[in-house]
């Protein structure tokens, strides 16, 4: 895109948030919905402010920041994890007709799965501190990052594999220089979806038993009535997201600059 | 007097052999692709093979590159009963196989690293092939970034620059326009002779085997392919691809094999 058209699309987006933002004020302002559940952009965009500037500001005894800081924890343990595990068990079935035809069934039935209905054992197994709620981004992230990084490894292009045999690849080097790279498309194309995962798993799980995060603030403002307090959490959840996208994207493009990326935002 | 260690290309016997089908068999399932092949290729000589569609010709070079197994007979290659990957066997494959994550660079030196030359030297010696075949100033390009003839031009400096003896090349140029085309083979033919490489080239285009090779291999229809025909071209070389159809006794030549490449591409209508 030239400088231009990309000012452009910079100034309708703009216009947009503003658009809808002034659509909703106005709408509540004039009781055409109701304040009481849908709020007004201005009253929860001051109590987010309210929470980040006033260092005065408690919720549960500590900062809006040290929430956030849990919550992030809690997401990179979930994504780490799951990414992790999710690459080597991939590779490894993919690599293995045998194998993966033996667990075919088990890991259908667990993808099948909500996962969502496990968070109540997580809490039972693991208590109310952040490793249920790891352990539930865990179990989001690993299926999308194992599906992926296994159609990685057996999708890989034969003409490719067979030109990388006569030239004379040993299977570890065909491994090295064919099959992780073909992967790792596929692996990267999945982050933006799995770094999407792992925070639902944090936030749910915290909506649903902890003693701080963003997910038990919003739980706490949903349990005294005010939907002020849900939607400013929910406001600062999105600016979070939109952060995490921009680095994941940034990495994406720096590992995979052989390939035009220009359209993955809305992959 | 001591020992002559000059790679000669005729023993006191004959001309040293690269490349022996005997008796070679090839079926998927009940399919018989090919059936009862034999044909013996001295060392340095440049095949072409031709055939109507589906005779199997994708299959030999398959075979002699040890990516398939014959069902019957055996495969020599370099006097040695091929049981693997053949690792004296360069393939140019029909979809070029050039790695995307990889740059025209790391593509090109991949032969070199694979077969564990230190990684200066590989660089060393890619970027003289890089220059060989036409593309200075692309070596930081990915292959999404170039066009269908550059890309074969690094197909061929990733196919040449391991030096092995036998080179196999699947409808190298046929995915190229015209004029690219007829200015590739030609510098093909140049690097070929400075290599001394022994060449089996499948085509479709009689012209261009009649052209570029010193022996042309006539498939029959399938299933049960066999050869139909063995045929020496007598073309002098070096030769220009472009400008062959003028040599005295080409078109002679190219009737006689069309004659009977006709017969078999009928008959496979007639199936």
């Amino acid at each position: 895109m030239s400088g231009e058209k990309r000012a452009h699309v910079f100034a309708l987006q703009t216009l947009l948030l503003i658009g809808s933002a002034a659509a909703w004020e106005w709408a509540s302002r004039s009781r055409w919905i109701d304040p009481f559940f849908f709020s007004q952009p201005t009253v929860f965009g001051r109590r987010a402010m309210q929470w980040l500037i006033e260092p005065g500001f408690l919720l549960g005894g500590h900062s809006v920041y040290h929430h956030l800081l849990v919550t992030m924890q809690e997401m990179i343990g979930g994504l780490v994890l799951g990414v992790g595990f999710g690459v080597v068990v991939g590779f490894a079935l993919g690599r293995s007709r045998f194998w993966s035809a033996v667990l075919n069934p088990y890991i259908q039935v667990l993808n099948a799965l909500p996962r969502l209905v496990l968070a109540p054992i997580f809490v039972l197994l693991l208590g109310i501190d952040e490793r249920s709620k790891i352990a539930l981004g865990f179990s989001l992230v690993f299926f999308i990052v194992f599906f992926n990084a296994y159609r990685g490894v057996r999708d890989v292009d034969r003409n490719i594999v067979n030109n990388a045999r006569m030239l004379g690849a040993s299977e570890a080097q065909l491994a090295r220089h064919v099959l992780l790279p073909s992967a790792m498309t596929w692996i990267l194309s999945s982050l933006h979806t799995s770094v999407g995962f792992a925070l639902v798993g944090a936030v749910v799980g915290e909506y649903l038993a902890a003693a701080q995060g963003l997910g038990w603030i919003i739980s706490q403002a949903q349990g005294n009535f005010d939907a002020a307090g849900v939607y400013a959490g929910m406001l600062i959840l999105c600016v979070v997201v939109i952060v995490v996208e921009v680095g994941v994207t940034r990495l994406e493009r720096r590992l995979i600059r052989w390939k035009d990326i220009n359209e993955t935002m809305f992959a | 007097m001591p020992l002559q260690n000059e790679k000669n290309e005729t023993s006191p016997r004959g001309p040293i052999i690269e490349l022996a089908l005997d008796s070679i068999g090839l079926r998927f399932g009940s399919y018989a692709v090919l059936t009862d092949l034999s044909f013996v290729v001295p060392r340095g000589q440049f095949v072409a093979l031709v055939g109507p569609t589906g005779c199997g010709k994708s299959s030999v070079l398959n075979l002699v590159a040890g990516l398939l197994k014959p069902s019957t007979g055996s495969l020599w290659t370099g006097g040695r009963l091929l049981e693997s990957i053949n690792r004296d066997a360069a393939y140019m494959l029909q979809q070029d196989g050039l790695l995307p994550w990889k740059t025209v660079l790391e593509n090109v030196m991949l032969g070199p690293i694979l077969r564990g030359t230190p990684k200066v030297q590989a660089t060393k010696d890619a970027e003289a092939w890089i220059d060989r075949v036409g593309l200075r100033g692309f070596k930081e390009r990915y292959p999404s970034q170039l066009s269908g003839g550059q890309r074969k031009r690094v197909v061929m400096a990733q196919a040449l620059i391991n030096r092995l003896p036998l080179l196999l090349m699947d409808e190298s140029f046929s995915a190229l326009d015209v004029q690219t085309r007829a200015l590739m083979e030609t510098e093909f033919l140049e690097l070929w002779q400075e290599l001394k490489a022994t060449v089996l080239f499948v085509t479709h285009d009689l012209e261009e085997a009649i052209a570029m090779a010193d022996r042309v291999l006539l498939f029959t229809a399938g299933p049960d392919a066999h050869l139909k025909g063995d045929y020496a071209v007598p073309l002098p070389r070096p030769r220009n691809v472009g400008e062959a159809r003028f040599i005295p006794g080409f078109t002679e030549l190219y009737e006689t094999v069309w004659r009977n490449l006709k017969e078999e591409v009928m008959a496979t209508y007639v199936r």
